[in-house]
């Protein structure tokens, strides 16, 4: 599809943030079409996911803006559903899967109040739509990680939000099930018309599914419709040569 | 109310009061919040002394929950910065502020009969003969203070019970739906503090600090549901109260010595015949699982026998 470029769903301009005296990204420019599907590419430690906590004001930055459909970010939070990186939740905590999906409703019921009935409809269609109605009373540890990736993209769904961003969704989840989940991802840009921008380290699926592409190594390399974005050179500059020679590289599978 | 039953339901409404907090420690890898708090009290009874030079409980309380607020306040901003992880925190605040009270003490106090068994802690056995005049009826001061911080800590949980599971299980979405994890975790910690020292007031410290932690970690062994395990720490602390009582008088011994220890030993039943998370189980499954792979094993080399 022919992603809109009119208003951007997520927009960045000269964003800086530092950890101590290293910059973890150096003035990155970087557009995300509304209706389609982006991801952010770039080695271990090229701030790939300081981008996203940045551009979505869940970390402080030391210059520059975002902008989230066209508003200013901290005030647009309300459209966007955010899954971050898995690596940080007890798996041991007593949480049923549905106790984790009707977190999606959490902000429109907003404080101290109580989810409604209709947003507990709403955590029932997310749940039935990945597939994980069978274990909705599960402990969140007992399932595998293809299905706890799948409970996360629920309580994304159940946000209803126009931008969903996923911090590595597909870390620790076999082909298949990623397949799976893309295409669903897929359907949501393409009946619902949302966005998504996705942390993705898998350069293979980046070429077959996604639509537009930051290429990002503290810098921003090349940002654009994947098939004008990938080029060899822009590879080559954002892992290095090294890295795109080495067979076992992410770089390595596609480069001609 | 016979002194018996005053002094069971004294324990029972603070273990009910710290049983409701105490999961939520557990969960959030800070179980020795409590312990810290028993030791920071020390400088505001320095501090209570000095300013109104009286040990009168009602001061004493005052200058302990200052202290302890500072206390749990400093751990959680010290975690905050991300320098230091939850159990350093702790173990660098609270001997901080009990070495200031050391210091206090024998610079401005060293005549007098100052320490914490003396000022703050309370002795459960007493409880009976602690009465409060409310209007022409005699109550019972320790029944009617823990009862009021147990019906406060309840209505705080059950109106930020959403704000707590979502901060406790996954802070950086909740970051992104702006629930703020800092706000919730001072929230909860105030109430830990509040209720730690008015406890220390009524039961002591050794009984504030094993049913803060002891029934909460043993109702996580127990169930795979948060609010479940919130209210089987709670069940956990009565029966603590009732079976200490009971076998304090049996052998004449100290009755909140006798209560920790019924909540340890419940601890330790719990961790051995838990049906899910128990080591039992886990020795049976594990059983059961080594000999379906040794039954397939044999059946695939018998297979094999026959076909060759």
């Amino acid at each position: 599809m022919a992603p809109a470029l009119d208003i951007p769903a997520l927009e960045v301009a000269h964003l800086t943030v530092s950890y101590g005296s290293t910059p973890a990204l150096w003035d990155v420019d970087a557009t995300f079409p509304s209706g389609a599907m982006s991801a952010i590419v770039g080695p271990n430690g090229s701030g790939k996911s300081t981008l996203i906590a940045a551009a979505l004001g869940l970390v402080p930055s030391d210059s520059g803006r975002s902008t989230i459909f066209g508003r200013p970010a901290k005030e647009a939070m309300r459209r966007v559903a955010y899954v971050p990186q898995r690596e940080s939740v007890d798996w041991d905590f007593p949480i049923t899967v549905r106790e984790v999906v009707e977190m999606g409703r959490y902000a429109e019921a907003g404080w101290l109040r109580r989810i409604s009935r209709s947003d507990r409809a709403i955590v029932d269609g997310a749940i039935e739509r990945v597939g994980m109605a069978p274990y909705s009373r599960r402990q969140i540890g007992q399932l595998s990680g293809g299905q706890r990736q799948r409970v996360f993209i629920a309580r994304a769904l159940a946000q209803e939000a126009d931008l969903l961003v996923f911090d590595e969704p597909f870390a620790g989840v076999d082909a298949r099930t990623e397949a799976a989940l893309l295409s669903l991802l897929a359907q949501l840009r393409d009946r619902e018309g949302r966005s998504v921008v996705m942390v993705h380290h898998d350069l293979q699926t980046v070429r077959s599914m996604v639509d537009w592409v930051l290429l990002l190594n503290v810098r921003a390399i090349a940002c654009g419709p994947v098939a004008s974005t990938m080029t060899p050179d822009n590879l080559r500059r954002v892992y290095g040569a090294a890295d795109i020679g080495a067979p076992a590289a992410e770089g390595a599978a596609w480069v001609p | 109310m016979s002194d018996a039953m005053i002094i069971v339901l004294t324990a029972g409404l603070t273990a009910t009061a710290l049983a409701l907090l105490g999961p939520f420690l557990v969960l959030r890898r800070v179980a020795l919040m409590g312990d810290a708090v028993s030791h920071a009290v020390l400088p505001g009874i320095v501090a209570a002394f000095l300013v109104f030079q009286t040990r009168a409980p009602l001061v004493v309380i005052l200058g302990a929950a200052a202290f302890a607020l500072i206390c749990v306040l400093a751990i959680e901003a010290l975690r905050g910065t991300g320098l230091v992880a939850s159990d350093a925190a702790i173990g660098l605040v609270f001997p901080a502020l009990f070495a200031l009270g050391v210091l206090g003490i024998h610079r401005y106090a060293a005549n007098i009969h100052l320490d914490l068994d003396s000022t703050i802690y309370g002795e459960i056995a007493f409880a009976p003969f602690r009465t409060l005049d409310l209007g022409g009826v005699e109550v019972v001061r320790s029944v009617l203070i823990m009862g009021v911080v147990a019906a406060v800590n309840l209505g705080l949980i059950t109106l930020l019970w959403k704000e707590l599971k979502v901060t406790s299980f996954d802070p950086d979405f909740a970051r992104s739906i702006r629930f703020s994890p800092t706000v919730v975790a001072r929230l909860l910690l105030i109430a830990v503090a509040v209720t730690a020292v008015t406890a220390f007031e009524s039961v002591g410290a050794i009984l504030v600090v094993a049913l803060l932690i002891v029934p909460a970690a043993a109702a996580y062994l127990m169930t795979d549901r948060l609010v479940a395990m919130v209210a089987i720490a709670v069940a956990i602390g009565w029966v603590s109260s009732v079976v200490g009582y009971a076998g304090a008088v049996e052998v004449d011994a100290s009755i909140a010595g006798a209560m920790g220890l019924t909540a340890a030993v419940i601890f330790g039943i719990a961790l051995l015949a838990s049906p899910r998370h128990g080591l039992i189980a886990r020795a049976v499954r594990r059983a059961r699982t080594r000999r379906a792979v040794e039954r397939a094993l044999a059946e695939e080399r018998g297979a094999q026998g026959a076909g060759a």
